[in-house]
């Protein structure tokens, strides 16, 4: 009556069959990765100098100065805080008329293939391309920050905004159609409701996204906290610099918590 | 009073959905339209209010023709027209209140619907519908809050506030249990005659159907088949809708289920 039913079980292999070209794939790779590491091209004794001033680097982390450089991080950090403020309003505002034209469900042809080529231009420029130019434009300071993070916004948003609009259920804004309502109540009442805790949510976090850029593109000369930070790495006051880092860490933490708290509050 | 000459609608992808539908609904009357999946029923009552363009044919409410008309003139001719859905397709992120007044979108300018300014005469007729379908205390409740037989409820509400003078109403009771979709189809059919409006009813429940409707048509692979009062639906005209092997396997299933239900009872009356 029993059968004796097999002990062992091993997942059979999904994508190479055969074994003995399995072993030698693996075996390609190693070699790949052995030749690839030894064509890097060391210089031990400049990583010998680096540690050195690593250590000097971590050194001002753990005493960071906060005091003597005191008046140039307070206005760094206002600046950084304005820029990440009024580029993320402008932007999302941009945003959001752009990411309804790149929805295929609302917008017609012409107007879809404009709106994804904006967000398209926008992704493919990373920030600091954008920030050179535009301070190459504008000239130094937080307008080149601001005018750069707004048009990054814009592209992160308006996509996601686009794209969360071509995946809502499609039966209620065909019972709202159904009412004889026009075009824009039709946004109003049947996509607004199933895209608002998203896109309420995106913008949170794109603020903090912008915060963290604005550090970045401060050192290319837009302005901000990134500018205060690179000015203190050139001058190597690594302690001011390390305050610098600290607060920006403490600040992203900060964007952090309170965003998540403020999207479970939206759900 | 609507009617329907010569409507035809072929997809892009070459599918032939309706062939050459007349039908003529007077004033009052509940039309139930009967068939297996695929006959063209929902594309029927999609081609009127124009959900779905037709291919050809007229869709005559009153004396307006619905196929020839333009944007603005479908817009406004569309709030004659109150459809109800099979998944209620309510807004589940308003209130039982915005998903009423919605039905009132097609009279307002934009900026009322915005900010939610209704007209008084719209308010009140929301209230009444409201009280009307026994949601009167749901009112600021979010649609997603309520049970589905609520929520058809809430559909049943929002196409009315249209004012409509004809309603669509596609598998009004698929996604609810038989004894609230038996409650549903009184309620529409109560509505329809206090009201002297005539429906359409996509339904897919034969029995449902003869009882609650008043007249039958019977749609198989996008033409009409059969077109009778329900006492009239016969076996032979069953079969001819159906197909006879589709209509023996579902009255087999019905059967079956009957049968299983009643093995259930008994067991469970053994039990106490």
């Amino acid at each position: 009556m029993s059968v004796a039913y097999p002990t062992t079980w091993r997942r059979p292999p999904q994508i190479v069959k055969d074994r003995r070209w399995r072993i030698a794939l693996q075996l390609g790779i190693l070699i790949y990765l052995a030749l690839a590491i030894s064509t890097v091209d060391v210089n031990w004794t400049r990583v010998y100098d680096g540690l050195e001033r690593g250590q000097r680097f971590i050194l001002g982390f753990l005493q960071p100065d906060f005091a003597s450089r005191w008046r140039d991080i307070s206005q760094g950090l206002v600046e950084s805080l304005t820029m990440t403020l009024t580029s993320t309003v402008v932007g999302v505002a941009i945003s959001v008329p752009i990411g309804i034209g790149a929805a295929r469900n609302l917008a017609p042809r012409w107007i879809y293939y404009i709106c994804r080529a904006i967000i398209a231009v926008s992704r493919a420029l990373q920030e600091i391309i954008i920030a050179i130019f535009l301070v190459a434009m504008f000239g130094f300071g937080p307008f080149a920050g601001f005018l750069t993070l707004s048009f990054a916004t814009i592209g992160f948003i308006a996509k996601l905004l686009a794209d969360d609009i071509e995946e809502i259920d499609e039966t209620q804004a065909e019972a709202i159609r159904a009412t004889g309502a026009s075009w824009l109540q039709l946004v109003n009442y049947a996509i607004q409701p199933q895209v608002m805790p998203r896109l309420i949510g995106l913008s949170l976090y794109r603020l903090d996204i912008n915060f963290r850029e604005s550090a970045v593109i401060g050192i290319v000369g837009a302005g901000g906290i990134g500018a205060t930070l690179n000015t203190a790495i050139d001058r190597y006051e690594y302690d001011s610099a390390g305050a610098v880092l600290l607060i920006i860490i403490g600040i992203v933490m900060v964007t952090e918590y309170s965003s998540s708290y403020l999207r479970k509050f939206l759900q | 009073m609507l009617h329907l000459q010569g409507l035809s609608k072929t997809y892009k992808t070459g599918d032939t959905a309706l062939s050459d539908v007349s039908l003529t609904v007077p004033k009052g009357q509940i039309m139930g339209l009967i068939g297996p999946s695929g006959a063209g029923k929902s594309t029927l009552i999609r081609c009127i209010n124009r959900l779905v363009e037709p291919t050809s044919g007229k869709v005559l409410l009153g004396d307006t023709d619905l196929v020839r008309l333009g944007k603005g003139d479908l817009r406004r001719q569309r709030r004659r027209i109150g459809m109800i859905f099979q998944e209620y397709a309510l807004v589940e992120r308003l209130t039982v209140m915005e998903n009423v007044l919605s039905g009132r979108l097609g009279y307002v300018p934009f900026w009322r619907s915005f900010l939610r300014r209704y007209p008084p005469s719209d308010i009140e007729r929301a209230y009444r519908l409201l009280d009307r379908v026994g949601l009167m205390e749901h009112a600021d409740k979010r649609a997603d809050a309520l049970s589905g037989g609520q929520r058809q409820r809430v559909g049943i509400a929002r196409a009315l506030a249209q004012e409509p003078e004809l309603l669509l109403v596609d598998e009004p009771t698929a996604s609810l249990d038989p004894k609230t979709s038996r409650q549903i189809m009184r309620l529409l059919t109560e509505i329809c005659s206090e009201n002297n409006l005539p429906a359409i009813v996509n339904i897919h429940d034969v029995p449902l159907a003869q009882q609650f409707m008043q007249r039958i048509v019977g749609l198989r692979a996008g033409r009409v088949v059969f077109d009778g009062p329900p006492d009239q639906l016969t076996e032979a005209a069953l079969t001819e809708i159906y197909g006879a092997e589709d209509w023996n396997a579902m009255r087999a299933g019905d059967r079956e289920q009957a049968a299983a239900e009643a093995e259930a009872q008994a067991r469970m009356e053994a039990i106490v």
